[in-house]
């Protein structure tokens, strides 16, 4: 019953969809911002310039409603007013109608700072030199998750590894640039843009403005991965204070040079270990401490921090764990959502680790971590039982059939000592496994999103479906519209998904956390079998949804125990490389994948998450260097310096899927857009340290860390590092 | 300056700053939207666009270099059968995700396959070479790189 859809994706690829950009609406205005240049400091003085006619400023006096951005905790303000805390915080918005005359007018404006000493790293945040940035101890937050005994744990080991691993920035580098265009119409403000959630931008131009008469719409999205999360309120808010003052439309579209600089990262986090091993080669207890880098506002890091502690064994069942979290505050860009929200940066540091203490104790990797795998009847971290069945080890069947793993691994192992071939090259093979929780944290779907959709059918018996949640590429739009589709029985151009409008579509929630399809797609498979159940011919009918969680789903925030998602996807990677001992650079040869998802609605829309994840993941683990350098500001500026995987740096990748349908879920299915960037990197760096049988600790692992690692020593320099061989 | 040029087909003149970007040309004097900035600084290759036969970066490129030229972007190329077939072949491999890239990627593509003396030889590091200056964030490039076989086996005869 179901046919091709060929209006998927047809307007863009034909060049007629219309991004934020390619929107014009008659005299609009253009807006830039002005930024902090002081990192962290208080406001002394301010000189203007003369404003020609037809030229604004608004600053935080000007905001009629509340001068904050609402996201989670409302300390980020929408003008920096006294205090500020990162190069290039907003200060003013400047508006008018020549971009040149803005830019020139930037320049003109003088602020003196009175500054203090800046913390840029987790080690200067904890040393808070002139005091804190906030609260009394530069913790936005800190939580602790105790599972078992870990002192009785810690009793039975025979072998105690320390073991450190960190992991830096990531830029989301969305080809589309963050850029908003705002307009007064029929009473209310009216925000378009390039966003993940438009709901979140109406909700921030009320708090900003004082009213509720506004409206958020997505426009076609180039790209968002986390990064149109929360970060477009940042455009939103001030931009709604200047439409609504000047009653004109305006729009606000950063350079790529801007969006790389200003915009969120991924949260750098370091991760102590302590892992204790037993007699038998099973791990006994782990102790961890992990720090996340948060930068200069609250934002997402609390979520963030949760995800990585609750998350933070894996897939392995350890009878005794500590771990405590801390998230920090520092002058820096506030970092914020980013594919994987924590689980990348977990995943990598847990399956290195875990590779170091197998390797320690003489022990194959992947059997040592295949001992220690959850099991149906395990208990997670958090004390929940396993929902549905865990397939870890048919998947781990299947990697290696497709990867030809353990053969390889044999055949590595055996190359000529790297001493006699210096200027040879090495191949090497690394696998990791992951997972990802879905949907919000704990029960938040149940007590803060309670998300809602609708579909109405009209008398000729089309179907559309209302809800906020976007297509950012993800292919959402197709994989909701087959869902109503297909339960309906009816063709799949009889089905068409609403714009994501304020004015139109009830609040589904965000478009994140690997929630759309498990959470608001169930809901959607809902109104549809309600709507087949009592469709009637020739009428309109409108069917209702809202969330409701399923029973065997618990949850206490305050001692971080039960589900910690209500469901969990799973994966495997295997990457395999060869290692040129001169140049220090690795040509990847193979990549193979396997997950649980439950089940993929659209079989060719999930192998586009699972390439573009794999891939945007084999990025952060090997050329995407994101540094900061003596002003707390990115070394790396343009596309130029910030390197991203091209076409000729990866290879076709081969993936699978194991069928394990999830009962509350679509057809079956779990998320799975996030999931698909949890593995690679530490696939990645597990596949260099096969090759040149050194440790690695922290990613991304570029030629120049290698060539340290290598020769490092060498040269004297200490911080090379262990060559095992 | 006065600029004459063919584009997509169509004879043009323009008096313009010789040294504006063609990328800024096409969207802001002309009004052709489909070519896109990405980076604004060559390496993304989000606005390209074919200038007598040759794929260029657009945002880099100056007006007046195109003084005399044949100037051919989605516009046009979406028009013909080759540029059908292709948009289609894309479309069947699911190698559009958010689409921001597609434009320059669709002309890079094209230029894989015209440049080919057989296309049936094609191998796939032809194409990714044919599409390496041209960045996606969002497939990974292993759909992209699928389309060409598509376009060639669904557009017998046109390539």
């Amino acid at each position: 019953m179901v046919t091709v859809n060929t209006q998927f994706k047809q307007a863009e690829a034909c060049g007629v969809a219309e991004y934020v950009a390619d929107r014009h609406f008659e005299g609009q205005l253009e807006g830039r911002f002005y930024r902090s240049s002081c990192s962290r400091g208080v406001i002394d003085d301010v000189q203007l310039p003369t404003f020609p006619p037809g030229y604004h400023l608004f600053s935080a006096s000007d905001v009629p409603g509340k001068n904050e951005l609402p996201i989670v905790e409302n300390d980020w303000p929408a003008f920096a007013d006294k205090e500020v805390r990162y190069i290039g915080q907003v200060v003013y918005l400047l508006v008018g109608p020549d971009p040149e005359v803005l830019e020139d007018l930037i320049k003109q404006i003088k602020i003196t700072y009175i500054s203090s000493t800046p913390a840029f790293t987790i080690s200067q945040s904890q040393a808070m030199k002139d005091g804190p940035i906030c609260g009394s101890d530069n913790q936005f937050d800190h939580h602790e998750l105790i599972k078992g005994d870990i002192d009785k744990g810690f009793a039975e080991a025979v072998t105690i590894i320390e073991d450190s691993c960190s992991t830096s920035y990531q830029e989301h580098l969305y080809l589309e640039t963050q850029g908003v265009i705002g307009y007064p119409k029929e009473g209310k403000i009216v925000i378009e843009g390039s966003m993940q959630c438009p709901w979140y931008v109406h909700h921030c131009m009320s708090h900003v403005l004082g009213h509720d008469k506004v409206r958020a719409i997505q426009c076609t999205t180039g790209g968002g991965f986390g990064g149109k999360e929360d970060f477009p309120d940042v455009l939103a808010g001030p931009l709604a204070v200047a439409v609504e003052h000047l009653q004109l439309p305006i729009r606000l579209i950063f350079n790529r040079t801007e969006d790389i600089a200003f915009t969120s990262k991924r949260h750098p986090v370091e991760f102590n270990y302590r892992t204790g091993v037993d007699k038998d080669g099973k791990i006994v207890a782990m102790d961890l401490k992990l720090d996340i880098n948060s930068g200069g506002y609250f934002s997402l890091s609390g979520i963030v921090l949760q995800r990585s502690l609750t998350t933070c064994t894996n897939v392995y069942d350890i009878p005794n764990v500590r771990v405590s979290g801390t998230a920090w505050a520092t002058n820096t860009v506030p970092n914020g959502a980013f594919r994987g929200f924590g689980a990348p940066q977990t995943c990598f540091a847990i399956e290195t680790h875990l590779s170091h203490v197998a390797k320690e104790t003489g022990q194959d990797p992947a059997a040592f971590k295949q001992a220690h795998f959850l099991t149906s009847q395990s208990k997670t971290l958090t004390g929940a039982e396993i929902y549905g069945d865990m397939v870890l080890d048919q998947m781990m069947t299947r990697a290696d059939e497709l990867s030809d793993y353990h053969e390889k691994v044999k055949s590595y192992a055996a190359q000529v000592q790297m001493s006699d071939d210096k200027f040879g090259k090495r191949r090497g093979i690394g696998l990791a496994v992951f997972q990802h929780g879905c949907g919000f944290a704990g029960d938040l779907e149940d007590i803060l999103v309670k998300a809602k959709v609708a579909i109405v059918k009209d008398p000729q018996g089309n179907v559309e479906i209302l809800a906020s949640n976007t297509d950012i590429g993800q292919g959402l739009s197709l994989t909701f519209c087959k869902i109503v589709a297909e339960t309906l029985d009816i063709p799949l151009d009889r089905v068409h998904q609403a714009r994501p409008d304020t004015d139109k579509v009830p609040d589904s929630g965000p478009t994140v956390a690997s929630r759309s399809i498990l959470i608001v797609g169930y809901l959607l498979e809902n109104a549809a079998k309600e709507l087949k159940e009592n469709w009637i011919e020739g009428v309109e009918q409108r069917f209702e949804q809202v969330y409701k969680k399923p029973d065997y789903h618990h949850w206490d925030q305050q001692t971080y125990q039960g589900n910690a998602y209500q469901a969990t996807s799973y994966g495997i990677n295997v990457v395999e490389i060869e290692l040129d001992l001169v140049t220090c650079q690795s040509e990847i040869l193979g990549l193979w994948a396997v997950y649980d998802v439950g089940h993929a609605i659209d079989a060719l829309v999930f192998q586009g998450q699972i390439d573009g994840g794999l891939v945007q993941a084999i990025g952060y683990g090997s050329s995407e260097k994101l540094e900061l350098n003596e002003q707390g500001t990115f070394a790396q500026k343009s596309m130029a310096d910030y390197v991203i995987p091209t076409s000729l740096d990866v290879p076709k990748i081969v993936s699978s899927l194991v069928e394990n349908p999830y009962e509350f879920g679509p057809q079956g299915a779990k998320g799975g857009g996030e999931l698909t960037h949890n593995g690679g990197a530490a696939a990645y760096v597990a596949a260099v340290e096969s090759a040149i049988g050194v440790n690695i600790s922290s990613i991304p692992v570029t030629p120049e860390l290698i060539s340290e690692l290598l020769y490092g020593c060498e040269n004297g320099d200490e911080s090379g590092g262990k060559n095992e061989d | 300056m006065k600029i004459d040029f063919t584009l997509n087909g169509q004879a043009r003149s323009l008096n313009v700053d010789p040294l504006q970007p063609l990328l800024t040309t096409l969207r802001d004097v002309i009004g052709l939207k489909a070519t896109k900035e990405g980076c604004g600084e060559g390496e993304c290759g989000a606005c390209s666009a074919i200038v007598n036969g040759k794929l260029v970066n657009t945002c880099l490129f100056p007006i007046a270099q195109v003084d005399g030229a044949q100037v051919l972007t989605l516009e046009g190329l979406r028009e013909t059968p080759r540029g059908r077939c292709l948009i289609d072949a894309l479309l069947t491999a699911k190698g559009v995700q958010c689409g921001f890239c597609t434009p320059g990627m669709v002309l890079a593509l094209y230029q894989v396959l015209v440049n080919s003396p057989d296309v049936t030889q094609i191998t796939e590091h032809e194409i990714r070479v044919g599409i390496s200056g041209n960045l996606c964030r969002c497939t990974g490039y292993g759909m992209i790189v699928d389309a060409v076989n598509i376009a060639i086996e669904q557009g017998e005869g046109l390539w």
